[in-house]
């Protein structure tokens, strides 16, 4: 989707502005926002790649102008209605009316496992994939309507294949409850003049599944 | 402090600002329906508050700089690497360790979210979640290291990571000269999270 969270390459958002011994959270509603969309992603039944299709949903003039935990307020609440874990009302209100789905919360001693678990999002598939390290390939030219993972700043160009990380689970599908999906993954690296037309001898690196790409 | 700050305002709800009164009817809604156990949250939050940080990160570039044999291991499977010091997890599942070597320099980005090495940094900056960051480090990458007091000479190639699956990047710095002989710990102690993005250089 081409929403405004996709803003590589954007102008007019003036000066990064880093702060000093920032803390981890800066307003104590932040840190239960975290909280709330860690535990309750834990039963939720949705993936990651939702999570972040959620967020991405926001009328793109509040995205810009709301803080990073908003984003994520807003993506929890249309999360809780799409898996059907809270009515419409029930958000709304924050008063439970309707049956809740029965499931086992995260307990407090099941935090450290559960965030330190080694997971993987590589699948087995058994098949090749395309593109080999060295090979020149070419972005191509999309603008789905749903999540994707292909900022457009680097749509249509050409880059050189840096590494084959194999099959991952395909966000494009994974976001939409379409199955896991899993594509070959790389890293595809880019001159920034070729993007920018700028002269710049700086590179730009993105990981960009094999549906993104052609051979040029 | 935003511990203090939670307790604070759990004991004076009239002064929290509107959003904050809605991510607690919020969660008041989400345990009263059986979803979340308010006690995991603080968990959760005393985790990241206190556990999982940068300092984990700084441990891996200060073993990569004085033992040759896991620095080689962290540039063929950094995920193994850095698991053998303890630090797996959410938002680490595929790291990559980045070199910066006297010709190139390293910056990581996630143009379309805020991707970051938990396990090894924590959870991310403010600026690094911002617009300005997400918008200007893949276009205008050594205007926003200037800013970050990183002045590259031109002949230095500037090399931007941007974040757009679950590979995970860490900024490996260069070691800096006079820390001949520094232990790994007194080594850990001056390579700041900053450096380990990309937006910053380790000083002795």
């Amino acid at each position: 989707m081409n929403g405004a969270h996709d803003c590589g390459g954007m102008m007019g958002f003036g000066p990064v502005v880093a702060e000093a011994n920032e803390p981890v959270f800066h307003e104590a509603w932040e840190a239960r926002m975290f909280a709330l969309m860690s535990a309750v992603g834990d039963v939720g039944g949705w993936t990651l790649d939702e999570d972040r299709a959620a967020c991405e949903a926001m009328e793109p003039g509040h995205y810009i102008t709301s803080s990073y935990y908003e984003h994520w307020l807003s993506g929890l609440e249309r999360l809780l209605q799409t898996h059907g874990l809270a009515s419409a009302e029930e958000i709304a209100s924050c008063i439970a009316s309707a049956p809740s789905r029965p499931v086992t919360p995260t307990a407090a001693d099941a935090v450290w496992p559960a965030v330190t678990a080694a997971g993987s999002y590589e699948r087995r598939t058994g098949g090749q994939p395309l593109f080999r390290p060295g090979d020149r390939v070419r972005t191509r030219h999309l603008n789905p309507a749903h999540h994707t993972r292909l900022p457009r700043y680097l749509r249509g160009h050409e880059g050189e294949i840096l590494a084959c990380h194999g099959a991952h689970v395909f966000p494009d599908s994974n976001s939409r409850g379409l199955g896991e999906d899993p594509r070959f993954l790389y890293t595809v690296r880019f001159r920034a003049s070729d993007i920018w037309g700028n002269g710049a001898p700086d590179l730009i690196h993105a990981d960009l599944w094999e549906p993104y790409l052609e051979a040029c | 402090m935003a511990h203090d700050g939670h307790h604070h305002d759990h004991e004076e709800g009239s002064e929290l600002s509107p959003i904050a009164l809605r991510v607690k009817a919020l969660e008041s809604l989400l345990v009263e329906k059986g979803y979340v156990d308010p006690r995991a949250l603080d968990v959760l939050i005393d985790t990241y508050e206190t556990k999982i940080g940068p300092r984990n990160g700084a441990r891996v570039v200060a073993k990569a700089w004085t033992d040759p044999a896991f620095a080689d291991w962290l540039k063929r499977d950094a995920t193994a690497a850095i698991a053998s010091l303890g630090y797996t997890g959410r938002q680490g599942e595929h790291m990559v360790a980045l070199f910066n070597t006297p010709d190139t320099h390293n910056m990581v980005v996630c143009t379309l979210c805020s991707c970051y090495p938990w396990p090894v940094l924590g959870l991310p900056p403010v600026w690094y979640k911002s617009m300005p960051y997400r918008s200007r480090a893949v276009i205008e990458p050594r205007e926003v290291l200037k800013e970050f007091g990183v002045d590259l000479p031109d002949a230095k190639q500037v090399q931007v990571w941007d974040s757009t699956a679950e590979l995970r990047y860490l900024v490996i710095p260069e070691r800096p000269a006079g820390t001949d002989g520094w232990s790994e710990e007194q080594l850990a102690e001056i390579v700041t999270r900053n450096a380990m993005i990309g937006t910053g250089l380790v000083t002795a």
